[in-house]
């Protein structure tokens, strides 16, 4: 186990180097609130930030991103024949991103590299990138990490931990893409391994127990999917949403999206968007009929993915984090963690009345 | 990395209108570029996206038949933006296919059975692929009795007329034409909806029968009781669902039914799967 120990003073001027090499990314202060933002040269992140307002998914997964191109012009050999966009992934690194936010694209990954198809826009992008994580010491009230598979410490999916030690951070090397990154910055001060993994584990420790807030998943695998969907619960949740869309569009794990044509002139491109579950014209047929018709149906939709369809069909644990923004920005307080308790309890009472 | 998002440029080489009503026309295309044909490897019962540059696309299942060399064939009902517009295009015309996309129709399974198809209306396109693939004389020994029972409002909405009647004069293969009503009076066929022609005119169900039915909603929903009355088993119904789709790859999220893409995972489920889902379709 490699810790590198970064003095706060030599921080900025690693970073300085880094962008020699890498495209940076971190958290910037927003007007009120902090976002992920491409840094200029001789930005540093604000790494004094609890957690982005937005998840950091857009790096990867733009909110709007062209795939393909073409050309309506009849006087062009290649007219109306789609062409590749020339796209090159340069090295990135998305510095301070927290371990919630990073276990998210874990989890997004297996909607976007299938073994039947790959998607090669979030691939390359996902593949370029470094991730250098800062562990979470002052969790918020909503977040429930450490009951949805990860934590304020998590290392899935990191290259590099960052722990912030007061005049200096600790980083742990999870990764060659992590190790060669701290090259670059010339971060090469290795701290003592045993001194500093128990540190990192007594703050993590720490870290762990501010965490107050906790969601049960044991029922969700062995509930019933149809007796789940007609639970009665269904029109209590969904009864004051307003279809929005805000739950999804902060959402680390929301992936779903559009396709559409845009054209300028005599020239277009074929774009992808995110879409959302929550609105109506997500599923409407051609004909005028709407399988997710409702708000309720709409509703239901999103936590049944998350919670149980992603469950059942990559035999994993649920499609979330523990974030908390849906929690926090959710105009109607809809919140995820009672929605899981009622699933979860839903399906064990259910299983108790089985075996009796 | 292969691009699942692109599309095989084609070429519109004929249009033919189906209907009375002019809002069905099936679309010929060839490859512009050859060796794309071959890659275009498919089975009846797949989709495909239409590209229709400027547009966008839409999910159209593949009436032409594997056994068909030289071209591609969709039926398309002017419904929406995309369609709308594809019915504007003209020979020559250059567009898009991108596939061939989902699952098919159980063939592996179906061998050396008999096969009760049943459809209604325009969703008898991957039908018509599936009925030319069976009637191929290399193929056709591999099948037991073939039925066919085809529905549509009035005479001149039934597809592939020419077909049905080429059909319907032949001894290996049981075909069963009805409208729901007609005033010509030398209407030789049937007259009722699919399901009371399905009672009096499919097999009774045994192990080595399999129906697929394909049709508008009410029609599926007044069927299968006469199915479950004729002791048809739920895996050996076969349907073939639509849904809003995007990508056809099972990422963009939309046409979900439970844990199941109707793209990636269907569009073909035996009845005994979808009851295990919520069926939202």
């Amino acid at each position: 186990m490699k810790i590198v120990q970064i003095e706060k003073a030599k921080w900025e001027a690693g970073l300085a180097s880094l962008s020699d090499s890498y495209r940076l990314f971190g958290p910037v202060k927003e007007t009120e609130f902090h976002n992920f933002k491409e840094l200029a040269k001789g930005q540093a992140p604000d790494l004094s930030c609890l957690n982005t307002r937005l998840s950091p998914k857009s790096i990867i997964y733009p909110q709007s991103e062209a795939l393909l191109e073409y050309s309506l012009d009849e006087t062009r050999q290649d007219h109306h024949i789609m062409r590749e966009i020339p796209k090159d992934y340069p090295p990135q690194a998305i510095i301070g991103i927290r371990p919630c936010d990073v276990k998210a694209f874990i989890l997004v990954q297996k909607n976007f590299d299938t073994p039947e198809y790959k998607d090669p826009y979030w691939i390359n992008a996902f593949e370029s990138s470094t991730f250098i994580g800062l562990a979470c010491d002052s969790p918020c009230t909503e977040c429930f990490c450490t009951s949805a598979d990860c934590g304020p410490y998590h290392e899935e999916g990191l290259d590099v931990l960052l722990v912030d030690a007061g005049d200096h951070y600790l980083a742990k090397v999870l990764s060659e893409k992590g190790d060669n990154l701290l090259k670059a910055a010339g971060w090469q001060n290795q701290a003592d391994p045993k001194t500093a993994a128990k540190k990192i584990e007594t703050m993590k420790q720490s870290a762990e127990n501010k965490i107050t807030s906790f969601i049960n998943t044991d029922g969700l695998k062995d509930g019933d999917t149809i007796k789940l969907y007609n639970a009665p619960f269904w029109e209590d949740v969904s009864f004051s949403c307003i279809n929005c869309g805000t739950c999804t569009f902060v959402c680390p794990t929301c992936w779903c999206f559009d396709i559409q044509d845009e054209n300028r002139g005599k020239s277009g491109k074929r774009m992808r968007n995110w879409d959302s579950c929550m609105f109506p014209l997500f599923t409407l047929h051609g004909s005028g009929h709407n399988p997710r018709g409702t708000q309720l149906h709409r509703v239901r939709q999103r936590f049944m993915h998350k919670l149980k369809y992603y469950v059942d069909k990559y035999d994993s644990g649920i499609q979330c984090v523990g974030c908390g923004r849906c929690v926090r920005y959710c105009p109607v307080n809809i919140d995820i963690r009672r929605v899981c308790d009622l699933m979860n309890n839903f399906s064990s009472a259910e299983n108790i009345c089985e075996i009796s | 990395m292969q691009n699942p998002y692109m599309p095989y440029p084609v070429q519109i080489d004929d249009i033919i209108v189906e209907t009375e009503d002019k809002n069905l026309k099936t679309f010929k295309f060839v490859f512009l570029n050859s060796e794309d044909e071959g890659k275009f490897d498919y089975y009846a019962g797949q989709f495909a996206e239409l590209s229709v540059t400027g547009k966008g696309e839409i999910p159209i299942g593949i009436a032409s038949s594997p056994t068909e060399k030289g071209f591609v064939k969709f039926t398309v009902n002017k419904v929406g933006l995309v369609s709308s517009y594809l019915h504007s295009m003209k020979v020559g015309d250059i567009m898009g296919v991108r596939g061939p996309l989902g699952n098919w129709y159980p063939w592996n399974r179906m061998e050396g059975k008999n096969v009760v198809i049943i459809g209604g209306g325009f969703a008898f396109t991957t039908l018509r692929s599936s009925i030319i693939y069976m009637l191929d004389p290399a193929n056709r020994p591999k099948f037991k009795d073939i039925h066919v029972i085809y529905g549509a409002r009035t005479p001149g909405m039934l597809l592939y007329r020419d077909e049905l009647q080429e059909w319907e004069k032949r001894d290996d293969i049981n075909v069963h034409i009805t409208v729901d009503g007609t005033d010509d009076p030398n209407w030789k066929y049937n007259t009722g909806f699919v399901p009371t022609i399905t009672e009096q005119k499919a097999p009774a169900a045994d192990e080595n029968t399999i129906a697929i039915v394909c049709g508008p909603p009410i029609m599926i929903k007044f069927t299968q009781p006469v199915l479950d009355k004729l002791g048809y088993a739920h895996d050996k119904i076969i349907m073939s669902l639509e849904n809003r789709m995007k990508c056809g790859i099972g990422m963009c999220g939309r046409c979900n039914i439970g844990k199941e893409f109707v793209c990636k995972d269907g569009p073909v489920f035996t009845l005994e799967e979808l009851n295990k889902t919520p069926r939202e379709y």
